[in-house]
């Protein structure tokens, strides 16, 4: 690691950057962060680095730039293979598995939770309630069998936690927000047991610990987004 | 051309629809890397029951199913074919992680920002149409931007170098698509003024072995997209 040099652009509500930093705490990787202010001031480097989306997290590595959280996580498993554990399985259809799913997190999931909490209109919530417990629900169901939590697995990724533990737990502190503004739960033990026994057994993890978001700070966040962005649409 | 049976390693299916560019995407991987395959035509308004245990999640095309294991999603099919014949030349991401990188952020910049403004221009009409196309220009010039400026494109016949690759692929899957728009909407999408490099890259492309046997024709696919559209406009 001598002379290498890794920065991470990140926001303390992000649920991408968040990722980013246990990825790499979870590889025993030491880096520097800028916090940045994503809502009024980003910064210089940021709008550099990442000129396209102007946003976190971006990971500086030798002043090479890697932009999205996905491809970031994919990138510090190939660049640090060997060290630390591996984030990504071998077999090339685990790996087809765990693309799929952190897609579906991302494209699915973070999309009908923000529909969740942010539109306006009463009608376009509860349609977006609805496909968030059913999103949750194929999630639970995949965890189960796909990746063999009936079976006892504790992660994802099998005995400790892989790329898409990482994936699903960027949102876990952002689950409990929206359960708390909404007053509707989307994790507990009788309706989802093995993904409720999984958020707590992630969240226990050394190198998620210590990046978590505080749950009231979070809680404050979220009521301010939800006046300062509301969705007027929903598809 | 779909052929019956086995591969080496094993059983290859692909439920599709040759006309669909994310199908596309997928029959140019199979046909780069030498992969034989059994190509079964899902006719999507009466799902196969196959494609239904499938893809159980999204219920769409393309699904590879491979040794009787599925795998959706087109561009995580394409690196899913890279990974499982990563010894089978040619390579269709390079090796360095960084280059990998780029390769996938582009890709994702293809799905997640230019695909919406392609599928805006296929289902809009009047105003919300000409919106969508510029919006597509505005993203569009990014990517010609960097395939002028980017170290990792600049100067090569393609994205991934002197062979295609998963970029390439993303993009280029969608060549016929985009052109059948054009047509079938009056619009101007790729134009070689404004993007000399797609342009030409797009040609190239569309002219490569193992590409040019799996496009639609373009006639077909200006057919498909106006038939879709006069469907939505009852």
């Amino acid at each position: 690691m001598e002379g290498e040099q890794v920065k991470v652009l990140k926001y303390w509500a992000s649920p991408f950057s968040l990722r980013v930093q246990i990825a790499l705490d979870l590889k025993g990787i030491p880096y520097e962060y800028v916090e940045e202010d994503l809502l009024n001031n980003k910064s210089q480097l940021l709008l550099q680095s990442n000129p396209v989306h102007k946003t976190v997290p971006v990971l500086i590595h030798n002043s090479k730039n890697i932009c999205e959280s996905l491809i970031v996580l994919e990138y510090i498993d190939e660049t640090w293979e060997g060290r630390g554990v591996s984030l990504l399985l071998k077999s090339p259809h685990q790996r087809a598995l765990a693309r799929f799913w952190a897609a579906f997190i991302d494209d699915k999931l973070g999309h009908s939770i923000s529909g969740m909490y942010r539109c306006l209109e009463k009608e376009l919530r509860k349609k977006a309630t609805n496909e968030t417990m059913n999103n949750i629900a194929l999630l639970e169901e995949a965890f189960g069998t796909a990746f063999n939590g009936l079976k006892g697995n504790p992660f994802f990724g099998g005995e400790c936690i892989g790329y898409l533990d990482i994936v699903l737990g960027g949102l876990v502190v952002w689950i409990q927000v929206v359960e708390a503004i909404t007053g509707v739960t989307l994790i507990d033990p009788e309706t989802t047991p093995l993904l409720h026994a999984w958020l707590h057994r992630f969240c226990r993890v050394d190198s998620v610990k210590k990046s978590l978001p505080q749950f009231e700070k979070l809680l404050t966040y979220g009521y301010l987004v939800q006046k300062k962005f509301p969705m007027l649409t929903y598809e | 051309m779909a052929t019956e049976a086995c591969g080496e390693e094993g059983q290859v299916k692909l439920l599709g629809l040759s006309i669909s560019p994310f199908v596309v995407r997928v029959r140019i991987a199979l046909a780069l890397k030498g992969i034989d395959y059994q190509f079964i035509q899902e006719n999507t308004k009466n799902k196969s029951q196959l494609l239904l245990q499938s893809n159980p999640v999204h219920k769409k095309i393309p699904v590879l199913i491979h040794n009787g294991k599925p795998v959706c999603e087109s561009m995580i099919i394409v690196q899913y074919i890279e990974d499982a014949w990563d010894t089978k030349a040619p390579n269709l991401m390079p090796k360095d992680p960084y280059d990998r990188a780029t390769a996938r952020f582009w890709a994702a910049f293809v799905d997640d920002k230019l695909f919406p403004c392609i599928r805006a221009v296929f289902t809009g009409q009047g105003e919300q149409l000409q919106k969508a196309a510029e919006d597509f220009v505005t993203n569009c010039l990014l990517v010609e931007e960097a395939l002028r400026t980017n170290s990792c494109f600049s100067g090569q016949p393609y994205f991934g170098g002197d062979e295609i690759g998963l970029l390439d692929i993303a993009l280029g899957g969608m060549s016929v698509f985009i052109r059948g728009l054009e047509k079938a909407t009056d619009t101007v999408l790729i134009c070689q003024e404004k993007m000399p490099l797609l342009s030409a890259w797009m040609d190239r492309f569309c002219k490569s072995d193992g590409v040019k046997e799996v496009m639609p024709h373009l006639d077909k696919q200006v057919e498909f997209i106006l038939a879709r559209r006069a469907a939505w406009m009852e």
